[in-house]
C-alpha cells in the first residue's frame, strides 16, 4: 500500500498541474473576445432612456458588477478567489441569476445522462468486441461494419435518429426537455416517472454511440492477445479455453481503460451537443443559451466544470487503471 | 510502393470505404458544375417545401393541351383532394346516421363517397352536433358534388377597363399538360430549407465546404502532431520533457472545451470556415504526437539509424531518410482519422452556435444547426436534417473504413 501511495500521489500532483493550467486557459481565452459584452447588456437595459448620464451611470455600474474595469491580472486573482469559493459571479445573459446557480440547475442533468451512459456502453461495447474476437466468422462479419458505422455517426446525429423513430414516429417517448413541461421539480412519483421517460432516448443514443466505437477497439485488442505466445502455450499446455479467455480478455481490457480516458474528452464533448437535439437541461444547452447570449462568465464557467468533470474521471481511471494492472501492482509491491 | 499500394487495394474495408469517399467526392466536384446555382440563393417563400417536382401553374395553363381519357383519373382526384381529417369527419357522421362502423373503410374513397352521397342530408340532426359541424358538413357535401361531377374550371382574367371578369378558356377535367412543353418546372429532389433554399445543391456545396476543412485541420493537426513526435522521439532529453509534458496536459485537457474557448474568443464576425478549419487543427494534433512519438522512439536506436548517425548525416537527412519512411503509414492513417475528426468537430461546435458564419459558405454542421433550431426533426421534415446526417456518416464511415483497411494491411496481426 506504501509504494501505491506513491502512485496516486504522483497522479494528483499531475491532476493538480493540469487543473491550474485548465484554470489559466479558461480564464485567459474568453476575455480575448473584441466587443465589451457589458456594453450589450446596458444597451439593453437602458432601452428607451434618452438621459446620456443616466446610461453611463448604469453603464459603469455594471462593469463594477462584473469587475471588467480592472487590469486583467487583478480580475484573474479575484476570479481564481471566487472559483474556489464556487462564485462565478453573474450571469450577463440570465441576470439576476448567478453563474452558480444557472450550472447548478443543468450539471446534475449531465452527469446523470453522462456518467452511467458512458459506464454501460463501455460494458456492453467490450463485452460484444470481445465476443465478436473469440466467435469471429459471422457474427464478427456482422458486428464489425455495424460498429463502425455505428462509431461513425456523430452524437448528435443517432440521437436525432432515434428521436425521429421513437419520439416522432412511434410517438412512444418523449421528444424533448428533461422531464414534462407541465410539472415543477420535486420528488412525487409522477415527476420521477417523467424523468425517467425523458432519459430513454438520449441514454441509449449515447449507449450506442460509445457501444460502436468500443466494440472496435476491443475487438482488435483480444485479437492480438489471442495470438499471443502465451496464448498457443497455454493451449498445448492443454488448459481449458474458458480460463484463457479469462486472462485473454482481462489482457485486453486495460488498453481499452486508458483508451476510455483519451477518449473521455472527445465523448463527452459530443454527448454535450446531442444534449442539445433533446432540449435535455443540461450543460449543452446551458453553452447554447450562453453563446447566443454573449454571456462569457457563463460559458467560461460551463467550459470549466466541463473540464473538471473530465479531469476527475480521468483521474479515476487511472486509479481503477493501478489496482487492475499487475505490472503496477508488482512495481508497488517492490 | 507499387507492391504496397496493390495490397491496400486487396483489403475490402479499404476499397469500400475508398469507393464511398470518391463517389462523394466526385459529386462534390461535378454537381456544381451541372448546376450552377448560388447554394445559399433563397428561392421559396416559405420554409420546407417537400422534396418534389415544382410546376409553373401558369405556365402549364398555357402549354399544350393533350386529351387523355384515364380511367382512375376521377378516382385519384377525389382521393387526393379529401384529406385524412374530411375522412375522419364523414366516418363520423357516418356512424352516427347509424352506418355499421365495420361497413366504413376510411381508406376506400370510392366506397365512402357512395356511402355519402346515399346517407347524407343536409337536415340530419346527430344529438350533440353543433351548429359549426352542420355548417361543416354543408361546406363538405358541397365540395364533394363538385367533385363527383365532372366540370371544368373557367380561367377568366379581369378587364382593366371596366374591372369585370372575362372568361377566356375552360380546362377540362381530361386535359393534360406535358410537363416537358411547360416553360417553368424546378426539381428540388431534397425540398427546401427553412430559409426557402435548395437542400440538396446547398448539401453538396456543405459537403464539399466540410471537406476542406477537414482537409485543412487535418493538415495542420498533422503538421504540428509530426513536428513534435518527431523533435521528442528523436532528440529526447529536455526536448523531449518539454514536449511530452505539453502533450500530456493537452491529452486530459479536452480539445473540445478548448475549441468552444477559442472559437468564442474570435467572435463571430472573425469566424470564417477558414478560421475554423485553423483553429480545429491547432486543438487536436495531440493524438498524432502521441502516436509518431512512440513509433520514433522504437526506430530510434535502429541499426540503420545508428549507421547513418556514424555516416555523419545530418539530423534533417537521417528524419527524412531514414525514419519517416518507417512512420508514413502511420502519418497517414492519423490523418484520416484527423479529417473525419475535424468534421464532426465542425459540426459540432456549429449546433452550439460557435461555427462559421452563416452568409458566407454553407456547411454540414450550420446545415444541421438550422435544421435543429427550426425544429425539422420534429414536424418530420426529414429532408431538412437527414441527408446531412447522413453525409457527415458516410464521410466519416468512408475515412473509418480506409483506416481499417490500412491498419489489417499495416499490422499483420489484426489480419483475418
Amino acid at each position: 500500500m506504501k509504494g501505491y501511495r506513491r502512485y496516486f500521489g504522483g497522479k494528483f500532483i499531475w491532476f493538480l498541474i493540469t487543473l491550474v493550467v485548465a484554470f489559466v486557459l479558461n480564464f485567459t481565452l474568453p476575455r480575448l473576445m473584441p466587443g465589451d459584452p457589458v456594453a450589450a447588456i446596458v444597451a439593453r437595459m437602458a432601452q428607451g432612456m434618452s438621459n446620456a448620464t443616466g446610461v453611463q451611470a448604469i453603464y459603469e455600474q455594471y462593469t463594477e458588477l462584473f469587475g471588467t474595469n480592472k487590469p486583467i491580472p487583478e480580475q484573474f486573482v479575484i476570479y481564481v478567489r471566487n472559483a474556489l469559493r464556487g462564485d462565478f459571479g453573474y450571469s450577463i445573459s440570465q441576470y439576476p441569476r448567478t453563474v452558480a446557480d444557472v450550472l447548478r440547475s443543468s450539471i446534475f442533468w449531465t452527469i446523470g445522462l453522462q456518467l452511467p451512459a458512458i459506464i454501460v456502453g463501455w460494458i456492453l461495447g467490450n463485452a460484444l468486441g470481445a465476443l465478436a474476437a473469440y466467435r469471429r466468422g459471422q457474427f464478427d462479419r456482422v458486428l464489425l461494419p455495424v460498429s463502425l458505422f455505428a462509431s461513425s455517426l456523430p452524437a448528435f446525429g443517432m440521437a436525432v435518429v432515434l428521436l425521429v423513430i421513437f419520439g416522432v414516429s412511434l410517438k412512444w417517448l418523449p421528444t424533448s426537455g428533461g422531464y414534462g413541461f407541465d410539472l415543477i421539480p420535486n420528488l412525487s412519483l409522477s415527476f420521477i416517472w417523467s424523468v425517467i421517460v425523458h432519459y430513454q432516448l438520449p441514454f441509449w443514443s449515447l449507449v450506442l454511440i460509445t457501444i460502436g466505437g468500443q466494440a472496435i477497439g476491443m475487438r482488435s485488442m483480444s485479437i492480438y492477445e489471442l495470438n499471443a505466445d502465451y496464448v498457443k502455450y497455454s493451449r498445448f499446455m492443454g488448459i481449458k479455453d474458458n480460463k484463457i479467455v479469462r486472462y485473454v480478455f482481462r489482457n485486453a481490457m486495460l488498453p481499452q481503460i486508458t483508451g476510455l480516458a483519451l477518449a473521455l474528452g472527445t465523448m463527452i464533448g459530443g454527448a454535450v451537443v446531442a444534449e442539445v437535439v433533446f432540449s435535455y437541461p443540461g450543460l449543452g444547452s446551458t453553452i447554447l443559451t450562453a453563446v447566443l447570449g454573449q454571456d462569457y462568465p457563463l460559458i467560461s464557467a460551463t467550459t470549466l466544470i466541463l473540464t473538471i468533470m473530465v479531469l476527475i474521471a480521468n483521474f479515476a481511471l487511472e486509479i481503477v487503471y493501478g489496482f487492475l494492472d499487475p505490472r503496477i501492482k508488482a512495481a508497488q509491491a517492490d | 510502393m507499387k507492391h504496397t499500394l496493390r495490397q491496400i487495394f486487396r483489403s475490402g474495408k479499404f476499397v469500400t470505404g475508398f469507393v464511398i469517399f470518391s463517389v462523394i467526392l466526385l459529386l462534390v466536384i461535378f454537381y456544381p458544375l451541372v448546376i450552377t446555382d448560388s447554394p445559399l440563393q433563397i428561392i421559396g417563400q416559405g420554409t420546407f417545401f417537400p422534396p418534389g417536382v415544382y410546376v409553373n401553374i401558369n405556365d402549364s395553363i398555357n402549354a399544350p393541351r393533350y386529351i387523355l381519357n384515364l380511367e382512375d383519373a376521377a378516382a385519384k382526384r377525389i382521393a387526393g383532394r379529401l384529406a385524412d381529417d374530411d375522412r375522419a369527419a364523414i366516418r363520423e357522421l357516418l356512424v352516427g346516421v347509424g352506418v355499421p362502423e365495420a361497413d366504413i373503410d376510411v381508406t376506400d374513397t370510392e366506397s365512402l363517397l357512395t356511402l355519402w352521397v346515399n346517407n347524407y342530408d343536409s337536415s340530419i340532426n346527430i344529438p350533440g352536433m353543433t351548429n359549426a359541424d352542420r355548417n361543416y358538413y354543408i361546406r363538405l357535401n358541397k365540395s364533394l358534388q363538385v367533385l363527383i361531377s365532372d366540370g371544368g374550371v373557367t380561367i377568366a382574367v379581369t378587364n382593366p377597363d371596366t374591372q369585370a371578369l372575362e372568361a377566356t378558356d375552360e380546362v377540362d377535367l381530361s386535359q393534360y399538360a406535358n410537363i416537358r412543353e411547360v416553360a417553368n418546372v424546378r426539381v428540388l429532389p431534397l425540398g427546401t430549407d427553412n430559409f426557402g433554399r435548395d437542400v440538396l445543391t446547398q448539401l453538396i456545396t456543405a459537403t464539399g465546404v466540410s471537406l476542406r476543412i477537414g482537409l485543412v485541420a487535418g493538415l495542420i493537426a498533422t503538421f504540428i502532431g509530426l513536428i513534435l513526435g518527431l523533435l521528442g522521439g528523436y532528440l529526447g532529453g529536455i526536448v523531449d520533457d518539454v514536449i511530452v509534458f505539453i502533450t500530456n496536459l493537452f491529452t486530459v485537457i479536452p480539445g473540445f472545451v478548448l475549441l468552444i474557448l477559442i472559437s468564442f474568443s474570435i467572435g463571430q464576425e472573425q469566424r470564417g470556415a477558414f478560421v475554423v478549419a485553423v483553429v480545429i487543427g491547432l486543438t487536436s494534433w495531440v493524438w498524432t504526437a502521441r502516436a509518431v512519438r512512440a513509433q520514433v522512439i522504437s526506430l530510434r536506436n535502429r541499426d540503420h539509424v545508428n549507421l547513418s548517425k556514424l555516416s555523419g548525416h545530418s539530423i534533417a537527412h537521417i528524419i527524412t531518410r531514414d525514419i519517416l519512411p518507417y512512420i508514413a503509414s502511420y502519418v497517414v492513417m492519423a490523418f484520416i482519422l484527423q479529417l473525419s475528426t475535424a468534421i464532426l468537430a465542425e459540426a459540432n461546435l456549429s449546433i452550439l452556435g460557435l461555427g462559421p458564419r452563416t452568409t458566407d459558405v454553407p456547411t454540414l454542421g450550420l446545415m444541421m444547426r438550422w435544421a435543429l433550431i427550426y425544429q425539422a426533426h420534429i414536424l418530420g421534415k426529414w429532408w431538412a436534417y437527414f441527408p446531412v446526417v447522413l453525409g457527415i456518416a458516410l464521410i466519416a464511415f468512408s475515412l473509418n473504413l480506409m483506416n481499417t483497411g490500412l491498419d489489417q494491411v499495416f499490422n499483420p496481426a489484426l489480419r483475418d
